[in-house]
């Protein structure tokens, strides 16, 4: 348990010397851009697999689900929309994202630690921290909304091609079932719950890979670590957030 | 000059150094030297700050290190160069673009008079036509002295070098060697050379401070340290096959 405390106590630390303004601003945008490309762009092909099988398979199940006369399949359309938009893309896309992008991260820094890269840039007179971790987050936050509007769109995308492939909705019910009380708001939602988790991502990978200590072994713990830690926090925040948002 | 004044420095409860006083001064390559686990990699750490001391005292040329801030820190470092035991090149950037680090990040200049450091800094450590390779393309010898071109980038006052030798041929060792000591010379820089390369200590050792078990041990020069009576120096010197014949 004390370790935990330590542990938070150290996190605590670390994010002061992040959140403190960057010593180049050209460098920090060239960070940047370099980032919305490894950790976005270079995401777009597994958030696009996943949402459109995703889709699909809420489609297929909800229909099969439908056995009475009585509820319209217009439904099937209306579930894929809520389902996706409220909890399939900003939370698994954002604990398939803590994977993908949050072992990179920390496998990247932690690297950085254990060959002394991160001695040398502070050796040289840099905040470390600030130049490695900070322009991670801000690509982060700015891109994971982006990634989960697309992930949104293809899922949704998903559940129709499913449906017409299969027959058992027509286009018409499908796009009127899509259109059934829609709430603006749901989006919100969503996308605040995606801006929380993709803070815990970067910030929590980036503190693993940062506090790592020893060799190629200890970055690969690291890396599971950040990977763990993010997940199960994503969990517990989605939660809460749900919690006080939704009701 | 740089002034170390009684550093202790624990991990948990073992005590790695114990009260070392010692200066290492300008225009003079000092070296540390001891056995693997002496303690010496730790005093050069403590003395560049990587490593907090537990008491003692650090001063740079008359500026009190251990009792700075964290920003005044920042100002001083970037007087310091250090050569790291891996060379520490940032993997992502290529040879021109770990030397203009540093100049992107704290100077004003234009990109022709950076690249312009850069190539004289390259030719200074005898590497030509080496920009644009990536540090994965680099052999060992060569990561070094691109190591200590960048190093060298910024005009340090002060260079600090980690086991400058090891994992290098004798040849290899003695051409850094050598070019530590020129540049050393040539700039007027404070350098602190960590190593327990004896063709090191022969060649180069201006000032040479023995560390053993943590205590500073024995301070000379590499003319002294052969006649020495000291036990465990001679211990240390002569350790090798080779020496021990050469001693006889």
């Amino acid at each position: 348990m004390l370790k935990v405390f330590v542990s938070i106590g150290r996190y605590v630390i670390l994010m002061q010397r992040v959140f403190t303004r960057p010593q180049k601003a050209s460098l920090f945008n060239h960070q940047l851009f370099n980032e919305f490309e490894h950790l976005g762009i270079e995401s777009l092909g597994i958030v696009a697999f996943i949402s459109v099988f995703m889709g699909a398979v809420v489609a297929i199940q909800t229909a099969y689900n439908i056995d009475s006369p009585l509820i319209p399949m217009s439904m099937v359309g209306f579930t894929v929309r809520q389902s996706v938009i409220l909890e399939f893309s900003p939370t698994v896309i954002s604990l398939i994202l803590a994977g993908k992008v949050g072992s990179r991260i920390a496998s990247e820094i932690g690297t950085m630690r254990v060959t002394e890269q991160i001695d040398a840039l502070e050796i040289m007179g840099v905040n470390s921290a600030n130049y490695l971790i900070f322009p991670k987050l801000i690509a982060s936050i700015l891109i994971n909304p982006v990634l989960i509007v697309f992930s949104m769109w293809l899922g949704i995308l998903g559940g129709w091609v499913a449906m017409i492939a299969t027959g058992l909705v027509t286009t018409s019910d499908y796009i009127s079932g899509i259109r059934i009380d829609f709430e603006g708001y749901t989006i919100f939602y969503a996308l605040t719950k995606t801006l929380f988790f993709a803070y815990i991502i970067s910030s929590i990978s980036g503190f693993y890979g940062y506090e790592t200590q020893g060799g190629a072994l200890e970055v690969g713990q690291a890396s599971t670590k950040a990977v763990v830690v993010s997940s199960i926090l994503i969990i517990l925040f989605n939660l809460v957030l749900t919690q006080l948002l939704l009701t | 000059m740089i002034e170390a004044r009684q550093i202790n420095k624990f991990f948990g409860e073992h005590h790695v150094l114990k009260d070392i006083s010692c200066s290492f001064e300008k225009g003079k390559t000092n070296l540390i030297i001891g056995q693997s686990g002496s303690g010496k990699t730790v005093l050069m750490k403590c003395l560049v700050g990587l490593l907090e001391i537990d008491n003692g005292t650090v001063i740079y040329d008359g500026r009190n290190f251990t009792e700075m801030n964290f920003e005044n820190r920042k100002t001083l470092r970037q007087e310091l160069g250090m050569l790291f035991q891996g060379g520490a090149l940032f993997d992502s950037m290529n040879v021109e673009e770990n030397i203009m680090f540093p100049l992107n990040m704290f100077t004003k200049k234009t990109t022709e008079e950076k690249l312009d450091r850069v190539n004289f800094v390259l030719k200074r450590v005898n590497l030509d036509n080496v920009n644009y390779l990536m540090t994965s393309e680099l052999s060992g010898g060569m990561r070094k002295r691109v190591a200590i071109a960048r190093a060298i980038s910024m005009n340090p006052q002060y260079l600090f070098c980690d086991e400058p030798n090891s994992g290098l041929d004798p040849q290899t060792s003695g051409v850094i060697d050598h070019l530590i000591q020129e540049i050393t010379e040539e700039y007027g820089i404070t350098t602190i050379v960590n190593t327990h390369d004896m063709n090191s200590v022969l060649s180069i050792g201006d000032s040479v401070v023995f560390i053993y078990n943590g205590e500073l041990w024995w301070k000379g020069n590499k003319e002294e340290i052969l006649h020495t009576a000291n036990e465990e120096l001679n211990a240390f010197v002569f350790g090798t096959e080779l020496t021990s014949r050469l001693k006889k």
